[in-house]
């Protein structure tokens, strides 16, 4: 940048500019119960203080709120943050401004898996999407599968390195290969199909589109 | 009494042992668990992050199979002995009673597949129960074989007090140091009690590639803390809390080139020592690594006292 001189430096503010959603914070907020307090964030950075990995972030939670505030959606979608948060609430129940911090990480997370702007190779989003599949099927989820799948997908190598510790874990009766399920399976998926089908708007209008309707992502992000 | 029971997966899996304690200690105070039939996985911290009414899906059938075998209209106490079970049930309970909108869409989904729930359950996690039902007083007056001032970290973890905190403060919890005097143990005084270990992180995974050594080294700082005040054992209540300090100890110590050998176990098998129950029912020959300093022999008269 600094090579272009201030020419340079201009043209690329202006395209950063361009590429911003001014809408993304309003759609973000409504997405979480008082997710709009986000808007009152006084980057105080006691989220970030609090925050036991956000040395291994390559945004800080406070710098995902401001940039959520400034609508920058690619760079926070785009963020190792939203995957590195281990959901641990530290940051929320420190917040001056009571932000639900955690929550509109997950709503990050709902965003990227839509948009499909998730790491390939990072264990927590594909680990994420296993356990939930296998939630959501078998109503059960069995630890071994879920690591092997997710190794299996990212970095089979990680299966080698954790073999010592799932041999030793399965000498001690810890560890099992069966796959647990429920009995009643359909029970579970028609609840979740009913899901879909039963109305999402609040209020008395349920003709109104809903928070449950993909958001165009990219698009609008220009 | 019965409690309703909620185990959880892990407990199916590397929680074994702490099911086998809970049953245990529970027993000695005439109180046991009924499973609830067909119950199924909570989605944990995952579902979520995919779909937030989905997430809560999970959670309502179970709380709904939770009242399908209570008394019309009594309220329910369910048990559940896993920190990450018990927030998303919490979670659950929390948007059906603040977002009537949610409320409307579950209930819908519920009644479709014919259940219902009618908000009748206050969920119950472990070391709740223990603390404040059974009680620190009838605890401490069962017990047999003192814990001797095994020096313990009382480790809560992130999910048992955060968001919702419950029975205890969720910046300086004292349910589980309390338990721990009652049967005889010193309780340290350390700073990391409710400091995430990793295992949310990514299931437990210290080896991934997403952030090198990330949770690794979450684990490791609280075990280095610990061992540097001088603690015999880290007592958890949490499936995967207590795995993710116990299994990776040799990682860590390669790692940072600090040895880490603590013995890490379940509140309920520390209790269940001092109850004098035999180890095999403590689930004890299931830990990678238990090593505490000797006690003295089996008092000869029972309903000794931790403390004078």
């Amino acid at each position: 940048m600094r090579r272009n001189g201030s020419r340079g430096k201009v043209k690329s503010q202006t395209e950063f500019e361009a590429r911003l959603d001014p809408g993304f914070a309003a759609e973000i907020a409504a997405e979480v119960p008082d997710g709009d307090r986000l808007l009152g964030c006084l980057q105080c950075g006691t989220c970030s203080g609090a925050c036991p990995l956000s040395m291994y972030m390559d945004l800080t939670p406070r710098r995902v709120i401001e940039l959520t505030r400034a609508g920058a959606r690619d760079e926070v979608l785009g963020s190792s943050t939203i995957w590195v948060c281990a959901s641990c609430y530290a940051c929320t129940v420190q917040c001056p401004k009571q932000i639900p911090i955690t929550e509109l990480m997950h709503a990050f997370r709902r965003r990227a898996f839509e948009a499909g702007a998730y790491p390939r190779r990072f264990t927590n989003p594909v680990m994420t999407r296993e356990l939930v599949a296998m939630a959501e099927e078998r109503g059960r989820s069995t630890e071994s599968w879920i690591a092997m799948k997710a190794y299996l997908r990212t970095d089979p190598l990680q299966l080698l390195k954790h073999a010592v510790v799932g041999l030793r874990l399965m000498l001690r009766g810890r560890m099992s290969f069966k796959r647990e399920s429920i009995r009643d399976r359909r029970q579970l998926a028609e609840l979740l199909r009913a899901l879909e089908a039963a109305p999402a708007a609040p209020g008395p209008a349920p003709s109104e589109p809903t928070a449950r309707e993909p958001v165009p992502a990219r698009e609008g992000a220009r | 009494m019965r409690y309703p029971y909620y185990p959880g997966c892990s407990v199916g899996g590397t929680a074994k042992a702490y099911e086998e304690s809970l049953l245990a200690v529970l027993e000695r105070f005439d109180l046991g668990l009924d499973e609830l039939d067909d119950w199924n996985c909570c989605g944990a911290s995952a579902a979520p992050s995919i779909d937030e009414d989905r997430a809560i899906a999970l959670s309502a059938r179970n709380l709904a199979l939770a009242e399908e075998r209570a008394e019309d209209s009594a309220p329910v106490d369910l048990l559940t002995p896993c920190a990450g079970c018990y927030r998303a049930l919490l979670a659950a309970q929390r948007s059906l009673a603040e977002q009537p909108a949610v409320a409307r869409r579950i209930d819908g989904a519920l009644q479709a597949v014919g259940l219902r729930y009618e908000r009748r359950v206050h969920v119950r996690h472990v070391l709740d129960v223990l603390a404040n039902e059974v009680g620190t007083e009838a605890i401490s007056a069962a017990v047999t074989r003192p814990l001797d001032g095994l020096k313990v970290a009382c480790y809560y973890g992130c999910l048992l007090v955060r968001p919702n905190a419950t029975f205890d403060d969720e910046r300086n919890p004292t349910s589980m140091d309390r338990l721990m005097e009652a049967v005889g143990a010193e309780p340290l005084d350390w700073p990391l009690k409710t400091r995430c270990c990793g295992g949310s992180c990514y299931g437990a995974d210290p080896f991934s590639g997403t952030t090198p050594q990330g949770a690794l080294s979450l684990s490791y700082a609280l075990l280095r803390e610990a061992s540097r005040r001088g603690a015999d054992a880290v007592v958890t209540a949490c499936p995967l809390c207590q795995f993710n300090l116990e299994a990776f100890q040799g990682e860590m110590t390669r790692t940072f080139g600090t040895p880490i050998d603590l013995t890490v176990g379940y509140v309920t098998q520390f209790v269940g020592l001092a109850l004098g129950l035999p180890e095999r029912r403590l689930g004890i020959h299931r830990m990678l690594r238990w090593r505490l300093p000797e006690r003295e022999p089996v008092a000869a008269e029972g309903g000794v006292h931790a403390r004078a």
